[in-house]
């Protein structure tokens, strides 16, 4: 402990100056190590190959039963539902969710893998099969969403997955969603 | 003999950590400093951020400013766009532009730009406009394909990283994808910030997995 001795020495204090030095070398590694390690990263990114003539075939290539398309919206949400919503007779069911670790989107990727791994082991999908998300941000979304939604790919192991664009159908499936739940959580 | 004390007069060593302190804390901040402040959103990637990248800057307003890492290839660039777009720079102007950080204006403010010193432009980038970009492949409007396509000519491999503010909206950084789609530029970088990999997901699975086979 620094001790000032005030009587007795007169003019004459003593300062332990151990822990000040302490104090500085820890300040130095701490400057050391978190200005190595602050080094931003980078996410490596494949857009798949747009030439105006392919697009349709691709999309028909994704089988329903695989597939699941994700919408970001805006104030982090993520609205979801099975298949790629092509059959305007048989609306999707639309649900929303939020990134979050328990009970969120991950937890809706996990079980997507597993029932397509249970369609595989059934025969109704193809050994070769593989979940396919197709992700549509919404105008209203921010890049946060974007980059998350992408590392989430990665963070599941999702091997197949797509951004495109936002189709009117999809944004009508928001709003519809929205509407039928005001106070959505 | 009476003891000797055996106290060390320790204020010499105070001063070296300080000045070894003081060091680390300044010359941490020695490399060119950012025009504009993003926040990164997080990802899990671990990857490092590859040399010798062409860095897309996208800050929260959805202005867009443009830096080489490579300084020759910055050169090459800017004496032909100089002689594509009859800007009629200087060499000291572009000598600024070489040795400069992010820039985002228009071409027909390039000039002015250039002519003002490193603090000026440190200020003017605060309310630079950025580059016109949209998802037109049309030269005259985008302004940023028109600078990618030309860097592209002298920086063939040039690996394309992207800086995009977490809050900038989604329909901004769609058009610097669509740009660099248009431009059948489909494999780049988005640079973030690193996050931990959450524990019982696939990935942790697999990085549990490339530890134990000690690589």
């Amino acid at each position: 402990m620094a001790e000032i001795e005030v009587k007795g020495k007169k003019g004459n204090p003593r300062i332990d100056l151990t822990p000040m030095v302490d104090l500085g070398f820890l300040l130095l590694t701490f400057f050391i190590m978190t200005t190595t390690m602050s080094k931003p990263k980078a996410m490596e990114i494949q857009m798949p190959y747009k030439d105006e003539k392919l697009t349709q075939e691709d999309q028909n290539k994704i089988k329903k039963d695989e597939a699941l398309t994700i919408l970001l919206s805006k104030d982090h949400r993520v609205y979801y539902y099975h298949g790629i919503g092509d059959d305007p007779a048989n609306p999707p069911k639309v649900e929303v969710t939020y990134f979050k670790d328990e009970g969120g989107i991950r937890d809706v990727l996990i079980e997507k893998k597993k029932s397509v791994q249970n369609l595989i082991s059934q025969g109704v999908l193809g050994a070769k099969d593989r979940v396919a998300v197709i992700i549509k941000p919404d105008v209203d979304c921010t890049t946060d969403d974007l980059i998350n939604i992408l590392d989430e790919m990665t963070i599941n192991a999702i091997p197949v997955y797509a951004v495109v664009d936002i189709t009117p159908v999809d944004k009508e499936f928001i709003t519809a969603t929205e509407q039928a739940n005001p106070t959505a959580q | 003999m009476p003891r000797k004390s055996t106290a060390i007069d320790m204020t010499a060593m105070c001063d070296v950590a300080f000045l070894l302190l003081t060091f680390f804390m300044l010359a941490t901040s020695f490399k060119p400093p950012e025009a504009v402040v993003v926040r990164t959103p997080g990802s899990t990637s671990t990857k490092p951020i590859p040399e010798g990248f062409i860095l897309i800057t996208l800050d929260k307003d959805g202005r867009v400013f443009f830096n080489i890492d490579d300084l020759n290839a910055k050169r090459a660039v800017i004496e032909q766009i100089n002689q594509e777009k009859g800007l009629g720079l200087t060499s000291a102007e572009m000598q600024s532009f070489v040795i400069g950080t992010d820039m985002g204006v228009k071409f027909s403010q390039l000039k002015s730009y250039l002519t003002l010193d490193g603090t000026q432009q440190k200020d003017f980038a605060k309310t630079a406009p950025g580059i016109p970009t949209d998802t037109t492949a049309d030269y005259e409007r985008n302004e940023l394909a028109f600078w990618l396509a030309t860097t592209q000519y002298h920086l063939p491999k040039g690996r394309i990283a992207i800086k995009a503010d977490g809050a900038a909206a989604y329909p901004e950084i769609n058009k610097v994808i669509s740009t660099l789609g248009k431009l059948k530029l489909f494999r780049f970088n988005f640079i973030t910030d690193p996050k931990g990999i959450p524990p019982g997901t696939a990935l942790y699975e697999e990085q549990m997995v490339g530890t134990k086979a000690g690589h």
